[in-house]
């Protein structure tokens, strides 16, 4: 293989692996945006995984299952809402549950389903013209349509939160509830509907794995990919087009232990495997000793919101 | 007349509530695990009914049950020093992995080393690898306010990584039929037992820290001073307190139970090092330690119950029941625990004048 050749395919796969991590980022950006933290990440995207496979075998049909993963990801996104904005229960432990649970959860529901294929997975769909630049063609354009969505979904939340009334109501109920309270904005509605949006979207992204990158399913085939959005949405500062670049960031270390392993690479791929994780670990640190432990977090972020207590 | 049902924050957490949460948590989990099974397609009943014999019903599954709560217990302890402070260490399966390998080290190595030195080494060993494991993270946080929550859990990945690269890779057993597996401890590495049962030394090691662990955070100055800086720094920095060496100190001892628990494993009962030692100990241990409130008898007992849950789990696989069932019924029990506190902080008022 040629080391042009070699590159196209690192970076082809880098949007692909970094795709999951992208959805499952943007809903995790939304919902700390309203000032909930949601540890709940890899437990809803295992849900979305194995529901989103789970209604594409019954039905025939991917996009049914896409459909029904964010559905699912959002009953996961209701609870937790239920518990951290209506019984303000600690944020931390809330989400620490819905990872447990969903994985259990989603343990028990595919167990039958291992090893199944999925009859008509998320096939990579080339883009006319733009798949055919040199080079960029390959890389960012011959993918599968929900790569596209991703990109749309980008845009549409930066442009929300930058442009629209109800970007700016979702980041005062972030910043100060109280205060987005006494001017008639309705707090706990909003962080319902933001943190189940969050969750319909870690779903989504759960979904991707299980219908288009693998497609399979596998028993926390997740392996931390959750997590890692959690981080990644601290490394992109709770910026979506940040978010968009450190996933692929995070998808091109993934891709590169893959390609060094199949390149006859000697370091075992024990150590490969490591890579996401300590990289991960590394960039946190990099970015809270750059900032100096400051961050532009959102004021409330995970602070229960207390009328009485305004 | 209409009615409004208010919450009222009382002044003092309800004791009564205190017990029944808990409890009733566990009842409700169960009912939210009889849905799920009941939609696919089993009998609620019968399948608790063969996980309670299983776990509880005869002499083998209790043995085997006081067998899966040791490392519970442990791991427990290990989490409630650090959820005390607040600091969520959620890296108690990788501090456990830890130990488990730096442990087996020791009659790896050495095996011709006598008992009297063996197991006191390999608990020195095991301890100081989760120790350091958890410090790790908590130089990241003390230092530059690094997230604990994502980098311990980063680290159980590595962790396990690690004891796979182990054992599929330099410390595989050449007369092991190329299975991931070290070679077989020598006798003198093995805790000592129960009797002929499986139960061994682990769970007393976890009945005198429990017991030191009561001391230690309920009596004494550094306990007190850990309870002030979790409740809120301010206050602690203000009265002089040094957050960041009690930050190291509480992760190595939370790390260092931990890894207690993966040395106590590969000691007491599986005699060598091997992939996949641990079930999810090091997370279903976050839920022990949540349901008990931290408080370390409490933890001790919760522990026996969730490791009944696991060997239950486990018999009801001959019913073609996946075993995962156990992590889900957990996983649940956490929801209502969660949900529950509610009821503990604030009193349900139910307004009978004219609502606003």
């Amino acid at each position: 293989m040629g080391e042009q050749a070699f590159f196209i395919a690192i970076l082809s796969s880098a949007v692909i692996a970094g795709t999951p991590i992208l959805y499952a980022a943007l809903g995790e950006l939304i919902t700390e945006k309203a000032g909930v933290l949601n540890l709940g990440v890899e437990g809803m995207m295992l849900i979305g995984a194995v529901s989103g496979f789970m209604a594409a075998i019954v039905t025939g049909n991917s996009w049914i299952g896409f459909v029904m993963a964010m559905l699912a990801g959002g009953v996961m996104g209701l609870i937790h809402a239920v518990l951290t904005v209506s019984l303000r229960a600690n944020q931390v432990v809330s989400g620490l549950a819905l990872t447990l649970f969903g994985s259990g959860l989603s343990g028990y529901l595919g167990k039958s389903y291992i090893g199944i294929p999925v009859a008509e997975p998320f096939r990579s769909l080339p883009l006319p013209v733009l798949g055919d630049i040199p080079f960029l063609g390959p890389v960012l354009f011959r993918h599968d349509v929900l790569v596209y969505v991703s990109w749309g979904l980008v845009l549409v939340l930066w442009f929300f939160l930058k442009r629209t009334r109800a970007g700016l109501f979702l980041q005062a109920i972030g910043e100060n509830p109280g205060a987005a309270d006494s001017l008639g904005i309705h707090v706990f509605a909003l962080r319902y509907l933001y943190v189940i949006v969050g969750g319909m979207l870690c779903g989504a992204g759960g979904a991707y794995l299980s219908l288009a990158s693998a497609p399979s399913w596998l028993e926390n085939m997740t392996a931390g990919r959750g997590w890692i959005a959690v981080a990644l949405v601290i490394f992109a500062l709770w910026r979506p087009g940040r978010a968009l670049v450190g996933s692929y960031l995070f998808g091109g270390i993934d891709a590169l232990g893959f390609h060094l392993q199949a390149a006859g690479v000697l370091l075992s791929h024990f150590f490969l495997q490591m890579l996401p994780y300590i990289f991960t670990i590394t960039v946190l640190t990099v970015v809270m000793a750059k900032r100096g432990g400051r961050l532009a977090a959102p004021g409330a972020l995970g602070v229960p919101y207390d009328r009485e207590e305004r | 007349m209409a009615m409004a049902v208010k919450f009222e924050k009382r002044l003092n957490p309800s004791v009564a509530m205190n017990v029944a949460v808990p409890v009733l948590s566990v009842l409700a989990a169960f009912v939210v695990g009889a849905v799920f099974l009941s939609l696919t397609g089993r009998d609620a009943i019968e399948v608790y009914e063969a996980m309670f014999k299983g776990a509880l019903g005869s002499q083998y599954g209790l043995s085997e049950t006081i067998v899966k709560a040791i490392p519970l217990m442990l791991c427990a302890l290990g989490i409630s020093a650090a959820f005390r402070m607040q600091l969520w260490n959620i890296g108690a399966e990788g501090q456990f992995y830890m130990g488990a390998f730096a442990a087996s080290w020791l009659p790896l190595t050495f095996p011709e080393l006598p008992m009297l030195l063996m197991l006191p080494g390999m608990l020195v060993l095991g301890a100081a690898a989760g120790g350091l494991w958890g410090l790790a993270p908590a130089v990241l946080r003390a230092r530059w306010k690094v997230n604990e929550i994502i980098t311990t859990l980063m680290f159980n990945y590595v962790a396990i990584l690690w004891v796979d690269y182990l054992v599929y890779g330099p410390w595989k057993d050449p007369k092991g039929f190329n299975f991931p597996l070290s070679a077989k401890f020598p006798p003198a590495a093995s805790l000592p037992t129960v009797g002929d049962s499986r139960i061994h030394f682990g769970l007393l090691m976890a009945i005198l820290l429990a017991i030191l662990f009561w001391i230690v955070f309920e009596k004494s100055r550094w306990g007190y001073e850990i309870k002030v800086i979790g409740s809120s720094e301010p206050a602690a920095r203000y009265a002089g307190m040094d957050i960041r060496r009690n930050i190291y100190w509480v992760m190595i001892l939370s790390g260092a139970v931990c890894g207690l628990a993966g040395m106590a494993e590969v000691s007491g009962i599986v005699g060598r090092l091997q992939p996949g030692l641990s079930p999810g100990y090091g997370y279903t241990a976050i839920i022990v330690a949540w349901l008990s409130k931290l408080h370390p008898a409490a933890i001790l007992v919760v522990a026996v119950l969730f490791g009944a849950l696991q060997v239950g789990g486990f018999f009801v696989q001959t019913m073609g029941v996946p075993a995962s069932v156990a992590s889900m019924l957990q996983g649940a029990v956490l929801f209502f625990v969660v949900g529950g506190e509610f009821l503990t902080k604030y009193r349900v008022v139910i307004d009978r004048k004219e609502a606003a």
